[in-house]
């Protein structure tokens, strides 16, 4: 497999791109979970199928975006949603909770609607669905890239805010935060985020590579760092050992990844219990 | 006259169209230790709120450090212990010591990480509310007491000039707020910190605090504790809207 990889460009992105998503998204998803945001994930990753089904809509039937990259407008739309789940968040501000089944809804609405004007499911749109890391482009790897870049950007220079933000909103305001400001720019990262993951594992699995996890290292981690670390040594692990798997089983890797997820989840949760002297 | 702290006057706050404080004047100086009390839903959590900028008051000032709310920006010189039980999610994975460095975030500002001299002020500030066995122990594992600690030491890290407390011992074993308000009374007279502690229990604080507010969406009472004292019960009767035994706790 290795000489595979030197040999073959389309394993050389699939194994780039799932190495940087399988950091990045648990080091964003640890502030994710610990702030109650984890079902946003899930409305954004709808919301992006919405702009990519739009993207290869109008890539087929208008001549002019014949090579427009859905991703492009993928990340468009979910950059869009995040901002509009933050302006219902704070309209329904007693229904926070309500901004969510609403994205979620216009983005599968949408998604429909564009899927049958693109005259109904193609291998492409299969494909976000479900992912499929060996479509991976080369381009698709370099906007990667830059998320990746802008995701470690974000956390190196904003950790302490982030984690104040996080552990106490009330808190970080009373000591002057500008936590408005702060809190956008972290939705904006997790929609750009969500947008290039989901090409890796697709839409319909991109959440549980944010929260997955996170889940598992929450309750064996102790402090903060610890979880941000053992989160990322999970996610990092399943993507690659999933990557490898589907390589050589040939199953889908967005499947085989999510399921080695789940079962260092339930590891933990045993591991957990055990230590508590409940088992 | 020593340095004015706080200073408050003709203040109005109102949610929706209800008036939560009516024209309300407060002065604190430099080393007081003020008592703000007042019955559940009398807008004390809006005034301190309003303090803390966290609120924006319809009509009247405030001024911070003799600076004008709106343009101070020394938010490190106060510190604030809020009651936790509503506001804190107690799963949260984070350390003792990862909490009460969080109260350093305002001093050092954007892009700086904390230096060495840095941490051995935060281990000050855990040892100075008698935490230090449980610095690398997840906050969640702790006891409401001892939780509350920690927000103390978080509040002191920054080494503020003003504290702020809200009902800080709700919750809390009557063994530990003995304890707590020796904390107070050290911080107040050794470190000559301004507190201000909120709290609806009048009976519990008169004999620990140099001034009394009392607040009814309307400031029935501000002055030192002597003045507090010869205040007749019928007139905090009718602060309260029904009678209060002044109990003071006198050990001596």
């Amino acid at each position: 497999m290795f000489s595979s990889i030197l040999q073959f460009e389309f394993l050389q992105n699939a194994f780039l791109s799932g190495i940087l998503i399988g950091f990045i998204a648990p080091l964003l998803g640890v502030f994710v979970v610990v702030r109650r945001l984890s079902l946003i994930a899930d409305a954004l990753s709808h919301v992006t199928l919405a702009g990519i089904a739009g993207g290869l809509f109008l890539s087929s039937k208008i001549s002019f975006f014949s090579s427009l990259n859905p991703i492009y407008v993928g990340m468009g739309f979910s950059v869009l949603g995040s901002l509009v789940i933050e302006k219902l968040r704070a309209f329904y501000k007693f229904y926070a909770e309500l901004a969510i089944p609403i994205i979620m809804s216009a983005g599968i609405g949408f998604s429909v609607v564009f899927i049958s004007l693109a005259d109904g499911f193609n291998t492409d749109l299969f494909n976000y669905l479900f992912g499929s890391v060996s479509a991976v482009s080369r381009t698709d790897l370099y906007i990667i890239t830059g998320v990746a870049a802008l995701v470690i950007l974000l956390i190196v220079l904003f950790y302490k805010e982030l984690f104040l933000l996080s552990f106490d909103e009330e808190y970080a305001s009373a000591l002057g935060l500008p936590a408005k400001g702060l809190h956008l720019l972290f939705i904006l990262t997790v929609a750009l985020v969500i947008s290039v993951s989901m090409r890796v594992v697709g839409i319909l699995l991109v959440s549980s590579l944010m929260t997955l996890p996170v889940a598992a290292s929450i309750r064996i981690a102790t402090g903060f760092k610890k979880t941000i670390f053992l989160s990322v040594i999970i996610g990092e692990a399943s993507v690659l050992i999933g990557l490898v798997l589907s390589y050589y089983l040939d199953i889908a890797p967005g499947g085989t990844i999510v399921i080695l997820e789940v079962l260092a989840l339930i590891f933990s949760i045993i591991l957990s219990k055990a230590r508590r002297g409940k088992i | 006259m020593g340095e004015k702290i706080v200073e408050v006057k003709n203040l109005f706050f109102q949610y929706e169209r209800k008036y939560v404080l009516e024209n309300i004047n407060i002065s604190i100086e430099k080393g007081a230790f003020l008592g703000l009390v007042g019955p559940n839903g009398s807008g004390k959590s809006t005034l301190l709120k309003c303090l803390l900028g966290l609120l924006k008051p319809q009509k009247g000032t405030i001024h911070l450090f003799g600076e004008d709310i709106h343009q101070f920006n020394d938010w490190h010189k106060i510190g604030y212990v809020s009651q936790k039980a509503n506001s804190f999610n107690s799963s949260f994975p984070a350390t003792v010591f990862e909490v009460v460095a969080s109260g350093l975030t305002p001093k050092l500002g954007l892009f700086k990480k904390m230096k060495k001299a840095d941490r051995e002020k935060v281990m000050e500030a855990i040892r100075a509310v008698g935490m230090e066995k449980a610095v690398h122990q997840n906050i969640g594992e702790l006891s409401g007491g001892q939780q509350q600690r920690v927000f103390i030491a978080r509040a002191l890290v920054s080494e503020p000039k003003l504290l702020i407390l809200d009902e800080p011992t709700v919750g809390v074993d009557s063994q530990t707020v003995n304890h707590f308000y020796q904390l107070l009374h050290h911080l107040n007279k050794e470190l000559e910190i301004t507190l201000i502690l909120v709290t609806h229990d009048i009976g519990a604080i008169t004999d620990k605090v140099t001034h009394v507010a009392c607040l009814n969406k309307q400031l029935y009472f501000h002055g030192n504790k002597d003045e507090f004292e010869r205040l007749k019960e019928t007139e905090l009767t009718s602060l309260y809207g029904h009678p209060v035994q002044l109990i003071t706790h006198d050990h001596e």
